[in-house]
């Protein structure tokens, strides 16, 4: 699968680039799902860095798999997770350890760029830093306004928030903070007029 | 006209010689106000009347940042230069009445570093000064390198090492002693932060330096005052206000459009902020753009012009004022 084009949208809705290998004294790649690809074609086309590279992946929520093209690249380091959550004790601790001239690449969905992003940022560099290639699956991350919870892998819109029950909107606002869009009731004025589902995010 | 809240009335409390070069100023108000709080990195425009020529220069504070009793300021003599800094040696006293603008933040710390890095260079070292008097009251991480010509010249070494011992680290030129730029960008913690205030060169080496590091461009922050360069005299017509003036050699276009009586926008005079940017109406011959704000494609178009620091060479001038 090749990189997504996006609608225009909102100013917060964020758009993606293209993995550019940069030069730096170590590379980090963190990637679910389809994004391995992209960190297959970046380091395929930057073989030097493969030695200095790093890579954490999470296959993906659809059962997207790609390991083994990952470990065949032959890079210093790879490691499987099988959720973000269970890769963040290791990315915190490169982070906490790594020095000025790491590069961050992230690839797959927005959620999974997302939350990378905003653990880059918790270390102290700057949003821009981090470089995304946005591959597969379009499933957001979303966050119910009303009962703060987060929804993982939304497909449909509206949704039920799977933490107050509320029937949700999803909108194209972008929390880089919480590193998730955001989810509204979408009947709080006319209570049970609720739209059919559409699959808006595949 | 500077934007946002009137200007601040002082008097002159003390004047000290720092060393051959630099002069220190202590400005208290002359209404018995505080001054306003204000963030490391901010500076002040002093205005001067020069015998008649009005001088509005920008100064960086060096005082604590939450000091509200006074503002100081650290003045280098430029014999080259267009005469504010002899103004302000040769001519000011303590008791003299003057007048600040508000304070003005174009060089602040970017408060989610993990560590800031410090780099100054001669009279570049003002900034940092209550930079640091900020992070030391924040329990903020921070590490100065100041390059200095001699330590006859280094000015406030000795005070800056007495508060921050081993984060104090000055070179001399006159020692051949030079910043190990490349190592110290290498062993930094991902986190930090860079800022450099001094010389052009210094600037530029730091920021290419980093670039080349694969450091993100904004990681590296810099301050860069421009003295307005002179220059020939040229006209120009002010459409909005139905003006010609003619802009003598040792002044700049924002002066003399101030001394039409002409109300136009500024902050920091030194072609940095942005905040004077003005609309080219028609432009017969060629703007010497001096600011570090235009775009390059802008800079080309000669649609737009910093008057704070640009001039002109040619048949004819119309700006939008
Ligand atoms: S006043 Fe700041 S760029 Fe001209």
């Amino acid at each position: 699968m090749t990189k997504t084009e996006f609608e225009p949208a909102i100013p917060s809705r964020p758009v993606y680039g293209v993995l550019h290998p940069a030069v730096g004294s170590a590379h980090l790649f963190v990637a679910d799902g389809e994004g391995a690809g992209a960190v297959c074609d970046a380091l395929t086309s930057a073989p030097a860095l493969k030695a200095a590279a790093h890579v954490i992946y999470i296959p993906g929520a659809n059962g997207s798999d790609h390991t083994g093209a990952l470990q065949a690249l032959g890079v210093a380091q790879f490691h499987r997770a099988p959720s973000f959550a269970a890769a963040l004790p290791r990315l915190t601790k490169v982070l906490a350890d790594a020095h000025m001239g790491m590069q961050i690449y992230a690839a797959g969905t927005e959620g999974l760029m997302a939350q990378v992003a905003a653990a880059a940022q918790a270390a102290g560099l700057p949003y821009e830093a981090v470089q995304m290639e946005h591959r597969g699956s379009l499933a957001r991350r979303v966050q119910c306004v009303h009962c703060k919870g987060v929804t993982e892998n939304v497909t449909l819109d509206p949704f039920q928030c799977s933490h107050c029950g509320l029937t949700l909107f999803v909108r194209d606002h972008f929390s880089r903070r919480l590193a998730a869009f955001q989810g509204v009731c979408i009947d709080a004025e006319d209570p049970g007029q609720i739209p059919a589902s559409v699959e808006r995010f595949k | 006209m500077s934007v946002g809240a009137p200007k601040i009335p002082v008097v002159v409390a003390e004047v000290i010689e720092v060393n051959a070069l630099i002069k220190r100023f202590r400005f208290v108000r002359r209404d018995g106000l505080a001054m306003p709080v204000f963030s490391g990195g901010a500076h002040v425009v002093v205005e001067m009347d020069d015998h008649g020529t009005r001088r509005m220069n920008p100064y960086s504070l060096m005082s604590a940042p939450g000091d509200t009793s006074g503002y100081e300021i650290s003045v280098r003599r430029d014999e080259a230069g267009r005469g504010g800094s002899l103004y302000m040696h040769n001519h000011v006293r303590a008791g003299m009445e003057m007048v600040l603008s508000q304070p003005v933040n174009l060089f602040p710390l970017d408060a989610r570093a993990k560590k800031h890095l410090l780099i100054a260079g001669g009279i570049g070292i003002t900034p940092f000064v209550a930079q640091m008097a900020q992070l030391e009251a924040m329990g903020g991480r921070f590490e100065l390198h100041y390059s200095v010509r001699s330590p006859a010249l280094g000015a406030y070494v000795d005070h800056l090492r007495g508060r921050y011992g081993a984060r104090v680290h000055v070179y001399h030129d006159a020692f051949d002693e030079k910043i190990d730029l490349a190592n110290l960008l290498k062993t930094q913690p991902l986190g930090t932060h860079v800022y450099v205030c001094g010389p052009k060169g210094m600037i530029a080496w730091v920021h290419a330096t980093a670039r080349a590091m694969g450091w993100p461009d904004r990681a590296v922050h810099s301050e860069e005052f421009l003295a307005p360069p002179v220059g020939l005299a040229f006209d120009v017509s002010l459409a909005a206000s139905g003006k010609t003036i003619t802009v003598q050699p040792n002044q700049s276009l924002l002066e003399a459009i101030e001394a039409a009586g002409v109300d136009a926008p500024y902050l920091c005079r030194g072609g940095a902020c942005g905040q004077c940017e003005t609309d080219v109406l028609r432009c017969e011959g060629h703007i010497e753009h001096n600011d570090h704000w235009l775009s390059d494609d802008q800079k080309a178009s000669h649609t737009k012009i910093m008057p704070c620091v640009s001039r002109f060479r040619g048949a004819g001038l119309v700006l939008d004022r």
